[in-house]
């Protein structure tokens, strides 16, 4: 029967609707990453900045630091100054203190958001601590680095950045090599 | 997944009662017919609707009054996200599938649905789906606590162990909806009786036609956005762990891009059966065919890019917030012109106000209610101060108590003549109506002024402020809850008995399943009906 | 009846408020405005609507005789009612987004304030002025479970409510440390999600001084309900006066630390605390919510060694809900808790442990 094959055919075709759809849920994850590095969503940063900029002698901006630890991370972690004021354009250095008061080796994982989420895309970390993961033997503390470039292009209004970290353990996820020397 | 029509059936005519039903239990196990699965499609659904029913009685009970009376904090939360999930998945979603079921061949002047097998799965998974789902609240750590929206992390890392028995429950409703929308998509497109063009189907064919296309997008972005979850718990990735660099936010992202086409498929095949009963009650042809039609397809195409508006304050960019603001204030035009379709098909009808018409009218006028809440939220720097207060619920419900499950009891009485062939108790079917609009009215219309006042959505209890209005809203619901099972009772007694129904009940009322015997016997339309005969019963929905 | 006078002689302080408060902030008036204009231009369509439908429904009956006229299409009119509400759409539109742009404008802040939600209380932190602290719920479980009487403002007090000055443009950096909250304050509208990992801004300039309570409004688990928002707008006097306050207050707590304490003492304050900190989950009675939230009554870590007590508060117990508190309290409270749990509710461990233990158990961590 024609009708039989007319059916067999459309039913094809929206199963690979189907397929697809199941798919584009999926696609959705780096869709969204990319439109969250784009336009600033969550204050989401880009990776590891490769660029150069002459810096802006003329104009200031205050660049804020948070540290904020996950409820059940039990690590001291903390910039070593509230705030700097920096120029657009140049290279400026922050340092970030871990301590680890546990019997346990632990690793940790700090992720960091711009507010406002506009300056997001105009803020570019050259290094950071929050590009790797983090492994502290019992009582080990650490200063970590996050060096970074305020854009010059960042818009006029902004005259106030704030970066936050946020440090979750992820000692579960990815068990530390305990170490012969502590 | 090649089964399509009986070869038996092929060539029989009109009124061949030859193969009639199997007997006893094995004729519902087994039935591939679609009025027996039409039928159980509706009484599961009826008796999913009873069961979150009495959900909401017992958190209705608990907000009668301040203080914590009768339930805990944790056993409040699973009720509200066991009634939101069995009130979507389990009472209007199937509850349509089961009304499209029986109907939509009938319309369209087809002998059965085009994959009647797989009609037969597609029922039997919601019975498995709804067991796994409703037996989590036995489990050790309780039932899903995280809202029907499951937001993550609260329902990945803070989840109790039952949330992957929720997981494969979603996944076995959403494997039944996807198969039930294949078929009926299959069975308008293809099985359609020779002269029945697309423009001149009912109806309530065109809206589950887009309905079934909505639902074969968006279901299986559900079943992704759970298997994400799932992977999240027991796999070791991170979508929607900030810690593993994922973002919680995604998944509300990904939800909602399910979610609001969703709203609109628990809409869309109201809308369509209130056309056919409007007309059939003011004896006048639906105002605007055309445009409904057009209106329709451009609420399910809005329905793709709106869906951020349930997440103005996540912190969404200021040029993203407006986007949203502006399309969903959008789609106040397509829904405009429906209500003003409905109104102008009543002016200078000849009214007479039965059951149907009763549900069908108020189902306008309380939709349209909730269409105005809709549009203030829509409103970014308003939604602000109405996000997550019980201003949300109360226009949710506006839309699906009144729209959703007004515009299902009004296809029941409309079509119960013709399932059962009796009449059903005019009187108390006038009674079930007057006692479900007081008490639906009563229920969620001082929703509004408590969630305006400042009350949060999905709490326990509240403070003194909030008293009052909480108190009648109970009452309110109360009186719905109970009258439900009036209608029970009427659906119970019409099946057992009443005034014979003739073939077409309704003096106004226009179709092709009121040109066949009521009740409708076992196999219609063996043989496509001859479009002279069509023509001689007016079914062209723009005949003059 | 009985209800009536119920509904009556209820408590002085229910209310049949229907309305949105149009705040005491420029925003929250601009978004009160707003929201009243979109409700009467919606009131002016539905009287236009449902007073056609409602006209014709009495006169267009059958019972009045009326024969069914048979029109079924207009374009005119058609065009006409798809082109009408879209122009009252742009015009709603306008006001809004002004609005809207105005809320994102969070430049120029004098005061920067961090606001972490957290299951189930807020962490305020007054950015670069070293004053930081929790804000816990204070409504007695007693009045919760209607043992006593509500107070005026059940649910909505709490411990240490946030301080604002007024006439001062406010920044809120908002974060989360578990799952997803959302801070509202109705009389400021302000409402902005915390999500773990990432901050939201927002900002408020109050200009009145006054107290504000709004509540949590994202479903965060069991005690959703029961996580106020407080906010108290002092002159800018009073502010700086509270500031300097709450750093001594800071150095004070401290001094505690060395102090000698009583068995008594202890008691006295763990109980307070336990109330406030852990009796949410492990419940008043010290029974807990078997399985998620273990009960302390009789348990092996809560009547065993306290090394091992004192290590679970602190450290808390990672893939559980149980929070490090080590970081949340100070070492008197830490102290006072513990003591509290080991002779409580029929634990008779006798024992006592001490700030000092606290401090002592810390140090040796580090």
């Amino acid at each position: 029967m024609t009708e039989d094959r007319q059916t067999r055919r459309l039913v094809l075709r929206l199963c690979v609707l189907v397929v697809a759809m199941f798919g584009f849920g999926f696609a959705l994850v780096p869709i969204y990453d990319v439109m969250c590095q784009a336009f600033g969503i969550n204050g989401k940063t880009a990776g590891a900045y490769q660029g150069d900029q002459v810096q802006d002698a003329e104009r200031q901006v205050r660049v804020q630091f948070l540290a904020t630890n996950a409820a059940d991370m039990v690590w001291t972690f903390g910039p070593q100054a509230d705030e700097v004021t920096v120029h657009p354009g140049a290279s400026t250095q922050m340092i970030f203190v871990a301590y680890n008061p546990t019997d346990k080796p632990m690793t940790a994982q700090a992720i960091p958001s711009v507010a406002p989420s506009k300056a997001a895309a105009y803020f570019h970390k050259t290094e950071c601590f929050c590009f790797t993961q983090q492994v502290l033997q019992p009582g080990e503390r650490i200063e970590m680095p996050v060096r970074f470039i305020v854009d010059r292009d960042l818009p006029a209004d902004v005259r106030h950045l704030t970066l936050a970290y946020t440090l979750f353990d992820i000692t579960a996820r990815k068990p530390p090599v305990a170490q012969a020397t502590p | 997944m090649s089964a399509v029509i009986d070869p038996h059936h092929a060539g029989h005519g009109l009124t061949d009662h030859h193969h009639g039903p199997a007997k006893g239990l094995m004729r519902w196990v087994l039935t591939t017919n679609h009025k027996d699965i039409g039928t159980m499609y509706l009484w599961f659904s009826f008796a999913m609707f009873l069961l979150g029913g009495s959900m909401a009685m017992v958190i209705r009970a608990e907000l009668f009054q301040p203080g914590l009376q009768i339930v805990q904090p944790e056993f409040f939360n699973q009720m509200t996200t066991m009634h939101g999930l069995i009130m979507v998945f389990g009472a209007v979603m199937p509850a349509f599938v089961g009304l499209a079921n029986w109907m939509v061949p009938m319309m369209i002047g087809a002998p059965d649905m085009a994959l009647p097998r797989m009609n037969n799965f597609s029922f039997w998974l919601l019975p498995a789906s709804f067991g796994l789902l409703v037996s989590t609240l036995f489990m050790e750590g309780g039932g899903p606590n995280f809202g029907w929206t499951f937001y993550a992390p609260l329902s990945t890392t803070y989840a109790p162990e039952s949330v992957t028995f929720f997981i494969f429950a979603i996944h076995l409703l959403g494997i039944s909806s996807i198969m039930g929308a294949i078929n009926v998509v299959a069975t308008i497109l293809n099985l359609r009786a020779p002269g029945m063009t697309l423009m001149k189907m009912p109806l309530f064919v065109w809206t589950w036609l887009i309905t079934g296309f909505l639902l074969i997008a968006v279901m299986p972005v559900l079943a992704g956005c759970v298997t994400m979850m799932l992977m999240d718990i027991h796999f070791g990735t991170s979508f929607f762990s900030a810690a593993g660099g994922g973002d919680p936010v995604l998944f509300q992202h990904v939800f909602w891009f399910f979610g609001h086409p969703e709203v609109y498929i628990m809409i869309l095949p109201a809308f369509g059966a209130v056309s056919s009963i409007i007309p059939a009650f003011a004896r006048k042809p639906l105002f605007g065919y055309t445009s409904m039609v057009y209106a329709t397809a451009s609420i399910a195409f809005l329905s793709f890019i709106v869906w951020a508006h349930h997440m103005f304050t996540v912190g969404i960019p200021l040029t993203g917030e407006l986007f949203f603001m502006y399309a969903t204030m959008l789609i106040a035009v397509p829904t405009g012109v429906k209500v003003f379709n409905w109104a102008s098909t009543m002016w200078q009808g000849s009214m007479t106000f039965e059951t149907p018409m009763l549900f069908s009218v108020a189902f306008v006028i309380l939709f349209t209610i909730g269409g105005f809440s809709g549009l203030m939220l829509a409103i970014a720097p308003a939604d602000f101060q109405y996000h997550d207060t019980y201003f949300v619920v109360a226009h949710f419900h506006y839309v699906l108590v009144p729209g959703a499950i007004f515009g299902i009891f009004a296809s029941a009485y409309y079509w119960l003549p013709k399932w059962t062939g009796h009449m059903y108790d005019e009187t108390l079917g006038k009674l079930h109506f007057w006692m479900s609009f007081v008490g639906m009215n009563l229920a969620f219309f001082p929703m509004h002024f408590v969630g305006l006042a400042g009350m949060p959505r999905r709490i326990p209890d509240y403070n003194m402020m909030f008293a009052n209005f909480n108190m009648v809203s109970s009452i309110g619901a109360f009186m719905f809850g109970a009258t439900q099972l009036l209608f029970l009772f009427i659906v119970i007694k019409c099946i057992r008995g009443g005034t014979p129904a003739a073939a077409k009940p309704w003096d106004g009322a226009e179709g092709l399943e009121w040109t066949v015997p009521s009740p409708a016997p076992y196999h219609t339309f063996s043989t496509p009906p001859d479009m002279a005969t069509l023509e001689a019963h007016r079914t062209d929905p723009r005949h003059d | 009846m009985s209800l009536a006078l119920w509904l009556v002689f209820s408590s002085a302080h229910a209310s049949w408020t229907v309305n949105m408060a149009p705040g005491v902030t420029e925003v929250s008036r601009s978004v009160f405005d707003l929201h009243m204009t979109i409700f009467w231009i919606c009131v002016v369509i539905g009287v236009l609507v449902f007073g056609a439908m409602f006209w014709s429904m009495l006169v267009h009956r059958r019972s009045r005789g009326q024969q069914p006229a048979n029109f079924h299409e207009s374009t005119t009119v058609e065009i006409l009612w798809t082109v009408v509400p879209l122009a009252i759409l742009v015009v709603m539109a306008v006001p809004a987004t002004k609005t809207l742009i105005d809320i994102y404008d969070t430049t120029e802040s004098e005061l920067d304030i961090q606001v972490t939600g957290y299951q189930w209380k807020w962490h305020y932190k007054y950015l670069g002025q070293d004053v930081e602290f929790f804000s816990n719920l204070t409504t007695p479980r007693a009045q919760i479970n209607n043992r006593e009487a509500k107070g005026e403002h059940y649910l909505l007090e709490v411990d240490e409510p946030l301080v604002v000055p007024v006439g001062t443009k406010v920044r809120f950096l908002i974060t989360a440390a578990d799952v997803i909250h959302s801070w509202w304050v109705p009389a400021l509208a302000v409402k902005k999600d915390a999500i773990p990992g990432f901050v939201n801004e927002s900002w408020t300039r109050i200009e009145e001084p006054g107290i504000y309570r709004g509540q949590c409004t994202e479903l965060c688990g069991k005690d959703h309900g029961f996580m106020p928002v407080v906010v108290e707008a002092k002159s800018k006097e009073d502010f700086a006066a509270w500031l300097a306050e709450r750093k001594t207050a800071a150095a004070a707590e401290k001094e505690l630390t060395s102090k000698e304490w009583t068995l008594d003492e202890l008691m006295a304050r763990g109980e307070k605390s336990y109330l406030t900190n852990c009796g949410a989950c492990h419940q008043p009675t010290g029974e807990g919510l078997p399985p998620m939230f273990p009960a302390l009554k009789g348990s092996a870590i809560a009547t065993g060694p306290a090394e091992g007590h004192i290590d679970i508060v602190i450290n808390g117990k990672p893939g559980t809900s149980m929070a490090a508190f080590g970081k949340q309290l100070s070492e008197v409270d830490i102290a006072a808790i513990i003591t509290y749990e080991r002779n409580a509710w029929g634990n008779s461990v006798g024992d006592m442990v001490t700030p000092q233990d606290i401090l002592a158990f810390k140090k040796a961590q580090e």
